[in-house]
């Protein structure tokens, strides 16, 4: 950056540099205090903190490998189902679709983005339970009840209800991304493998093929958004921590069990717990997004050197 | 440009001026005729408090309360820290808690709740008669059909179906939890043992799903075919929802009714403790409702701030007398009278300077 040598602009620059300062102070302050305040579980517990199965906080036992388990599950269901649907979505708005049509649809998978949590939430009580209950989860259980993972109890509430909700919330988000970097491939691509006489199709796969570290970089992105869900997820997953083979059983993630339980924490060790638990997730999500970043740079600029 | 300057002026110079007005720790108190008070604590009274404060303030033009419904353990946190006026709480305060407080805190009974089985079985017209052991057997996992003989004995001619019982309990922290869990521990040495009693008791794994709230048990039980859930029961009356008999101390099966809930508080009053902390879960008495819990309001006995505790009091008065007509339409038990004489001997003896402060009052 040169300098111009007016006033003014040193102190725009100076404000400039205070406002992006901020930014890392405060990621740093939320991360301090964190560790800080979790320091009685860290402490007491060490790694088993991690690898413990048992929840029992009327008895100081705290182990999160349940809630681990839950988010994690749960956010793989959703990505399992909202990423052939996002990449079908926005595959078809750029390649195949005419204006007219591409326009609408565009839209209204942004409109899903900005439904609120909650009502989410509720329609999955409402409806989405209701529905696995009486027509999905019979049908899965006499075609693939021999798997464990659709045996046991139907009750419409557990980690198949929550990952299909989440898959829901996901899907505008990966598909808006993977738009973006579809449209992001240069036309003389596209152009190339029409004029050598490729299909539709094979033009697709290799537009597909270009765009593969991007699109990758949106299913992170969709992952992160996932593993930070937390009100429609409450809602339907049935929050009981445990590890249960079948999805239909109740599960119970780190967003859920903070959501449920902070305000009522007061005890020293189980607030301790509360708040490390919240680090863990603060952390994968950290991971998880600067995942992303890397990938969609290294996609931006490979087309940037086409 | 020079407009979103002047608004960003404007703006910080209010937060500043909001954030000046919320640390003075005196407020609008004492001076004038309007003093105003903050109150913060259990979500459950959370209605009818309300309703007294709006009710309250219409009669009495120069006071306003507010109430934050933050929560037992957050209210019970602010009346110790001292950033509420009075705090409020389901459960009565522990020893060690009250020993953290500056002072002596008071425990007033404001009104009485109670927890009720609610269930979603379309097959049975009649409300379902349980008892604690089929509750308990219930909420542990060893009575796992509707059916069952242990069910079925105390419900001779209902139509019990051959399906799962699916139990749905509180995931978060609560209060509600906390009468429930107490009652069955009570009962059951069993469910002592295994669940233990409080806010977010040990649940045996495995058995029913968690959701968040009251009105999250609701929404799970209300649609989910063969599920039976504890709330608060105003929200059971609120959703028309059914709400099981339970057997009483005394053998009886009762309805959670407003005088049935009463009852078990007057039932009990004998053996109210001075400070007036008490569990009156499963108590004495041929119509008493099992369980049943008092709320409280927490105040201290000594008000640094005159003016402030001397409204507190003629308000806590207000609301016990005057203000029991609207507890009842919001599905609150009043307190019956021999427990009020109790808490209106407390209410007097708030005092300021050593001076009672509803002296010369009604």
């Amino acid at each position: 950056m040169s300098k111009t040598g007016t006033i003014g602009d040193s102190v725009f620059r100076t404000i400039l540099i205070i406002f992006a300062a901020t930014i890392i102070v405060i990621v740093v302050a939320m991360i301090a205090m964190m560790v800080q305040n979790s320091l009685p579980t860290i402490r007491e517990f060490g790694l088993g903190f991690l690898t413990g199965r048992r929840w029992q906080p009327a008895s100081d036992i705290f182990g999160a490998l349940p809630f681990i388990y839950g988010t994690i599950v749960s956010s793989v269901i959703a990505l399992v189902l909202a990423v052939p649907l996002s990449l079908g979505i926005a595959i078809f708005l750029v390649e195949q679709a005419p204006q007219k049509i591409a326009r609408p649809i565009a839209f209204m998978v942004e409109l899903l983005a900005a439904i609120p949590s909650v009502v989410y939430g509720l329609w999955g009580i409402f409806v989405l339970a209701p529905f696995i209950r009486s027509y999905l989860g019979p049908v899965l259980q006499s075609y693939l009840g021999w798997l464990p993972l659709f045996q046991g109890r139907l009750t419409g509430i557990g980690m198949l209800t929550g990952g299909m909700i989440m898959a829901l919330m996901v899907t505008p988000i990966v598909t808006a991304v993977v738009r973006d970097v579809l449209e992001a491939v240069s036309t003389t691509q596209r152009e190339a493998a029409l004029a050598l006489g490729a299909t539709k199709w094979e033009t697709t796969t290799i537009v597909l093929g270009n765009a593969a570290s991007g699109i990758a970089g949106a299913v992170v992105l969709g992952l992160g958004r996932a593993l930070g869900e937390t009100m429609a997820v409450t809602m339907v997953i049935g929050n009981s921590p445990q590890i249960s083979s079948s999805l239909f059983e109740p599960a119970y993630t780190i967003a859920s069990v903070l959501a449920a339980n902070f305000a009522e924490a007061t005890d020293k060790l189980y607030l301790s717990a509360l708040i490390e638990m919240g680090l863990v997730l603060f952390l994968v999500t950290f991971i998880v997004n600067a995942f992303a970043k890397l990938l969609v740079i290294r996609v931006a600029r490979r087309s940037g050197a086409h | 440009m020079k407009n979103l300057f002047s608004g960003l002026m404007i703006f910080s110079l209010l937060s500043l001026t909001l954030f000046v007005a919320g640390c003075s720790p005196e407020g609008t108190g004492g001076k004038g005729g309007s003093v105003s008070l903050q109150g913060a604590g259990a979500s459950f009274p959370k209605p009818i408090y309300e309703k007294w404060m709006n009710e309250y303030g219409k009669v009495n033009n120069g006071v306003k309360i507010d109430y934050q419904s933050v929560g037992s353990g957050a209210g019970q946190n602010a009346i110790i820290a001292g950033t509420a006026d009075f705090g409020a709480s389901d459960d009565p305060m522990k020893d060690e808690d009250l020993k953290k407080a500056k002072g002596d805190l008071l425990h007033i009974p404001t009104v009485l709740g109670a927890v009720v089985l609610t269930y979603n079985l379309k097959e049975v017209k009649e409300p379902l008669k349980l008892t604690s052991d089929t509750i308990a057997g219930i909420f542990l996992g060893e009575i796992k059909k509707w059916n069952d003989p242990r069910i079925a004995a105390e419900n001779p001619g209902a139509e019990l179906p051959d399906t799962e019982i699916s139990p749905v309990y509180r995931a978060d922290s609560s209060g509600t939890t906390a009468v429930f869990t107490d009652y069955l521990a009570k009962t059951s040495e069993k469910f002592k043992e295994k669940v233990g009693t409080g806010k977010q008791p040990n649940w045996v794994q495995g058995v029913g799903v968690g959701a968040k709230g009251n009105d999250g048990v609701m929404g799970q039980v209300k649609n989910t075919p063969n599920t039976i859930g504890y709330v608060e029961i105003a929200f059971a009356k609120e959703n028309k929802l059914p709400m099981a008999l339970i057997k009483n101390k005394a053998g009886k099966f009762v309805e959670p009714s407003l005088e049935n809930v009463s009852a078990a508080a007057e039932g009990s009053a004998g053996n109210m403790p001075e400070d007036l902390r008490m569990k009156i879960t499963n108590a004495d008495g041929e119509t008493a409702y099992p369980i049943a819990s008092y709320t409280y309001i927490l105040a201290f006995r000594e008000q640094k701030d005159a003016v402030k505790g001397k409204a507190l009091a003629d308000f806590l008065w207000w609301a016990l007398h005057d203000g029991s007509e609207f507890a009842k339409a919001l599905h609150y038990a009043p307190l019956p009278e021999a427990v009020l004489k109790k808490v209106e001997g407390k209410i007097n003896s708030i005092s300021s300077g050593g001076k009672s402060l509803r002296e010369g009052a009604e």
